[in-house]
């Protein structure tokens, strides 16, 4: 086995190992409840964030060198434009049901 | 533009395969694009959902429906196909001419197989879920969860489908260069949809389980 | 038979279903003009049938053009079936100005449906079915020339674009033979549009032939960014582009963000149509107001999408027609990206009523006025171009000048629209409608129009009518204003939208004027008619073979007219912006190559238009509720991107020796062209080939 192939191999063995511990701890979060529900919920979508940066590290590749640079910029651009959709969807959706109530 | 290096990890065609890397960049960019409107997709869903959390419509609520542990279990199927698609990308990348195509299909098999028996998980669960009476014309929320659920499995499908037709052309049209385009498209596909997945674990069943 | 087979194979098809035999069983005006409409499509495409067969011409209409991968095929082909659906949704745009007009304290002569019919198909050509394609079409044929490559960077995903927008507009043809279209405008708001308010076909019709043709946008989007990306020719920096790739680089970026919401939001409502989901009913936890928060999350950049494009032919056009460079090219630049971005965060203005805070309304409502400064400064950057310029007044300019003025005007009543207190007072008024067509005729329609004429004559090699192009000009601005002023005094005054009745008899004197307005209109569509046949029945004088008629700046214009299919013999180099005209200056223009390369182009296919077709049955299968047909076109479509797959003989090659006879048949042209000189440039004497001057 060539030495890079060993490099790359590693990197998906140490991205499937975070990916397994983050997974862990967010079901375990929820099963032993520890927390009030918001700082759980909190604590769930922090590991899930964190697990999808690393996902895209080390399954997709993309990071701060050159050649990978047009999809991370494709991938931030994007983030902004989500970000943009979903935060006015829940403020305008939850500011109506506000007013309904 | 291109100068002909490789700007995208997994595919080694070589250095006298110019037309190919630049096919290569351009195919692989173009895929990129299409997950990002697929992402939008997804994120509209999404927000969807969490706008209907609370439009149970005094029927099932996510408490009483979702299971954690089947949750997990599907959870750690998808990872590890995954994984397994990973060592797919490296038997593919660092195969060289003449050598066997069977460790590739071994791993892509093996994603095949995980990703079939998520989907056959996630079906055992909506047919519970159906016979417990949470069924989507039930509630806006069980609707909204009905909508983003199964349109994840729906890829994951067409995902594994997409597998198995490379599997075929890879057995009768060899690792050419298209064939390998297209399993670095269907890498980055796969990827995608274990990404989706952590949302929807998180946003959906994590959530709905938090008391 | 029995109900249930029938059912099986025919879904909900009836003998109802045909506009005929309403007429028959109730032969009120309304459905007979229904009847005529639905019997002119069956002639016409009878017509059509009879004609190609008689001519011979099936197999050459399959092998040059329906199963071309050729951009400047495809391109053609999209602006067809954009000059097609004009022609019906102007028609019914008359017809409704017609009914408004005579429809005060009486009942008119269309009846409520038919007219709630009118103005939801009206809408729904005009944006998805005539402005699109027609964009995609510009698209298709200009960036590829100006960026100097030889096609779009995906060739079959092109043609399957192109034959989804087809089969979607074939199924709106459709809709006119068979059954009813929707009611609930071309927004499609539930819950009126769900199956409790509106159990019919109509808006099935709508959500299927709408949802193919944003798939197909979608697709054309991708394209073009990776086209753009990717595909410039070697020294074209971003900043080198001309200014229409720079919009069509943002109208694609838009196109990948924002299609998703619509087809989220019309995928819910089929949802709920057909599966029971209770997404926006009124029961069980449905929320109708997330609707319109989608829709228009997709519907504020759509209106950029179709307007960018427009502002991109205004930035040749303006500048090829004063004789300058683009006045502040880095500004215009900077502008169509802040536009784009900015278009994400406006759509709640399209729906300042439904409820929310005012704080959320104030915030979208400065958000609002923030996105007209880039078209401002736009507008300067144009203006501040023609200063000093040796300005031309051809067609296309005179539409941009048109578009300028009155574009502008129609921005003040946006700005008007922008603060929520005022919108409260005109809200669902014609004041709305005089708004949004003051922005789509003079903006959208008059740039897709300049490029029409601007390149009409390198897709054909022969001019248009000067004189019809100018009769038309007129009448499009005439007929503008006079239909669409006296709609803003309506609104002001209170009268509502989409109103098939009208009970103030202060407003008939407006209404009426609006009616000679829209008969201008009708006109002005005719015109171009007679000047598409003038200009083709005196190609033969009018011929610019050389390829460069209006001494052009971009690369378009540095090749012959048309082009051969691989249209440059060797990718330029690219050392400046305007980047042709430099080469002019540097005497490097329509160089005889040092050698000439067998060039690789795609092979035919026929994948297209089976996915196309495929698709829009599947669509009517959908519709009328036949399900083995829905079926058995999804597995079609699905089935053709799988065989596709496998293929790999996909290439054509074309020697080296042919592309050396081609080009050196045209440089021999250009060499025996008499130049033309700017003040006769729209005579017959132009060759395509013109002066340089200083």
């Amino acid at each position: 086995m060539s030495a890079e192939r060993r490099v790359e191999t590693r990197q998906y063995l140490l991205g499937f190992g975070v990916a397994l511990l983050l997974t862990g701890a967010a079901f375990a979060a929820v099963y032993w409840q520890k927390f009030a529900a918001l700082p759980t919920l909190g604590i769930v979508f922090a590991l899930g964030l964190t697990q999808v940066i690393v996902h895209i590290r080390f399954f997709l590749h993309v990071g701060f060198k050159k050649s990978a640079r047009e999809d991370l910029q494709l991938i931030l651009f994007s983030a902004l434009i989500i970000a943009l959709m979903v935060s006015g969807t829940l403020v305008l959706l939850l500011n109506l049901r506000g007013r309904m109530l | 533009m291109s100068t002909g290096e490789v700007r995208h990890v997994g595919l080694n065609l070589g250095a006298t395969d110019a037309i190919a890397h630049r096919k290569a960049e351009r195919a692989v960019f173009g895929f990129w694009v299409f997950l990002m409107s697929d992402a939008v997709l997804f994120a509209l869903l999404f927000a969807t959902y969490g706008s209907m959390l609370g439009a149970t419509a005094g029927g099932p609520t996510a408490a009483a429906e979702f299971k954690l542990g089947s949750a997990l279990f599907e959870t750690l199927i998808l990872l590890a196909s995954s994984f397994t698609f990973g060592m797919a990308s490296i038997a593919m990348k660092y195969r060289k001419a003449g050598e066997s195509l069977a460790p590739l299909l071994v791993w892509l098999g093996v994603t095949l197989a995980l990703g079939m028996t998520f989907l056959g998980m996630e079906l055992h669960d909506f047919v519970g879920m159906f016979q417990a009476g949470a069924y989507p014309s039930r509630s806006g929320f069980l609707s909204a969860f009905f909508a983003l659920v199964p349109l994840h499995g729906l890829h994951v499908f067409g995902g594994s489908l997409w597998v198995l037709v490379m599997m075929v052309q890879l057995a009768s049209l060899g690792a050419d260069a298209q064939v390998k385009i297209n399993i670095l498209k269907l890498g980055l596909f796969w990827h995608f949809l274990d990404i989706v997945w952590i949302a929807i674990f998180s946003v959906v069943y994590l959530q709905g389980l938090i008391r | 038979m029995n109900d249930a087979l029938r059912y099986a194979l025919f879904g909900k098809l009836a003998a109802q279903s045909l506009p005929f035999v309403r007429a028959w069983e109730r032969p009120n005006l309304s459905e007979v003009i229904a009847a005529f409409a639905a019997a002119l499509v069956l002639i016409a495409a009878a017509a059509l049938f009879v004609l190609i067969t008689a001519r011979g011409k099936w197999r050459y209409l399959w092998e040059e053009w329906f199963t071309s991968l050729d951009p400047k095929r495809i391109a053609i082909m999209y602006v067809i079936v954009a000059l097609v659906m004009l022609c019906r949704a102007l028609i019914e745009g008359v017809l409704m100005r017609a009914q408004q007009a005579v429809a005060v304290n009486s009942a008119g002569f269309l009846s409520p449906d038919h007219f709630a019919q009118l103005f939801s198909t009206h809408g729904s050509i005009m944006v998805f079915f005539m402005a699109m394609p027609f964009i995609a079409g510009l698209l298709n044929y200009v960036v590829p020339l100006q960026i100097g490559a030889r096609d779009v960077a995906f060739p079959l995903l092109n043609a399957v674009s192109f034959w989804l927008t087809a089969g979607a507009a074939a199924l709106m043809m459709g809709s006119l033979v068979i059954g009813r279209f929707s009611t609930g405008g071309w927004s499609g708001y539930p819950p009126y549009t769900e199956l409790a308010f509106s159990p019919g076909v109509g808006p099935d019709y709508w959500i299927w032939a709408v949802t193919l043709g944003s798939i197909g946008s979608t697709l054309t989007g991708l394209n073009f960014i990776v086209t753009i990306f990717k595909m410039r020719a070697p020294g074209m920096h971003m900043m080198r582009m001309p200014l229409f790739c720079w919009t069509a680089l943002c109208t694609a970026i838009l196109m990948i963000f924002a299609m998703p919401a619509l087809t989220v939001a019309t995928a819910l409502l089929a949802l709920d149509r057909y599966l029971g989901y209770h997404f926006f009913t009124n029961d069980l936890g449905g929320n109708m107001m997330n609707y319109a928060n989608l829709f228009w999350l997709f519907g504020h950049p759509e209106v950029y999408i179709l307007i960018l494009p427009a502002f991109g032919v205004y930035s040749e056009v303006v500048s090829t027609f004063s004789s300058k460079a683009l006045y502040g090219y880095a500004s215009l630049a900077v502008a169509t990206s802040a536009i784009a971005v900015l278009s994400f965060t406006v759509w709640v203005h399209h729906f300042f009523t439904m409820g929310q805070s005012s704080n959320i309304n104030g915030a979208f409502g400065i958000a609002t006025m923030a996105i007209g400064i880039p078209t401002g400064v736009k507008i300067y950057d144009w203006i501040w171009t023609m200063f000093r310029g040796e300005v031309r007044f051809t067609v296309p300019m005179l539409y941009s000048l048109a578009f300028m003025v009155t574009f502008v005007f129609g921005g003040f009543s946006g700005i008007i629209l922008a603060m929520p207190p005022l919108d409260f007072q005109v809200h669902n008024t014609v004041f709305l409608v005089a708004h949004f067509h003051n922005m789509l005729i003079p903006g959208v329609l008059y740039g897709l129009l300049a490029g029409y004429h601007y390149w009409f004559p390198k897709a054909f090699g022969f001019c248009l009518n000067e004189r019809w192009g100018r009769i038309a000009f007129g009448c499009w601005v005439a007929g503008f204003y006079v239909t669409f002023m006296p709609l803003y005094v309506l609104g002001l005054s209170g009268m509502v939208r989409r109103a098939q009745e009208v009970f103030d008899p202060a407003f008939r004197p407006w209404l009426s004027v609006s009616l000679c307005g829209a008969l201008i209109l009708l006109f002005a569509l005719c015109s171009l008619g007679v000047q598409l046949w003038v200009s083709v029945r005196e190609r033969a004088q009018n011929r610019v073979f050389v390829g460069d008629p209006w001494d052009g700046r971009s690369l378009e214009w540095s090749v012959s007219a048309p082009p051969p299919a691989y249209v440059f013999a060797v990718i330029p180099e690219v050392h400046d912006r305007d980047a042709f005209y430099e080469s002019k200056r540097r005497h490097d223009a329509r160089r005889r190559p040092a050698r000439f390369e067998d060039i690789e182009l795609p092979r035919n296919s026929a994948v297209g238009v089976t996915i196309g077709l495929s698709a829009a049955a599947a669509a009517f299968g959908l519709v009328w509720h036949i399900w083995w047909l829905a079926s058995v076109g999804v597995l079609l479509v699905w089935a053709a991107v799988i065989a596709r797959s496998f293929a790999r003989n996909v290439h054509r090659v074309v020697p080296a020796a042919e592309v050396a006879r081609t080009e050196e048949r045209w440089l021999a042209a250009a060499a025996a062209s008499p130049p033309i000189t700017r003040p006769l440039e729209t005579t017959s004497l132009n060759r395509g080939l013109a002066e340089r001057s200083s």
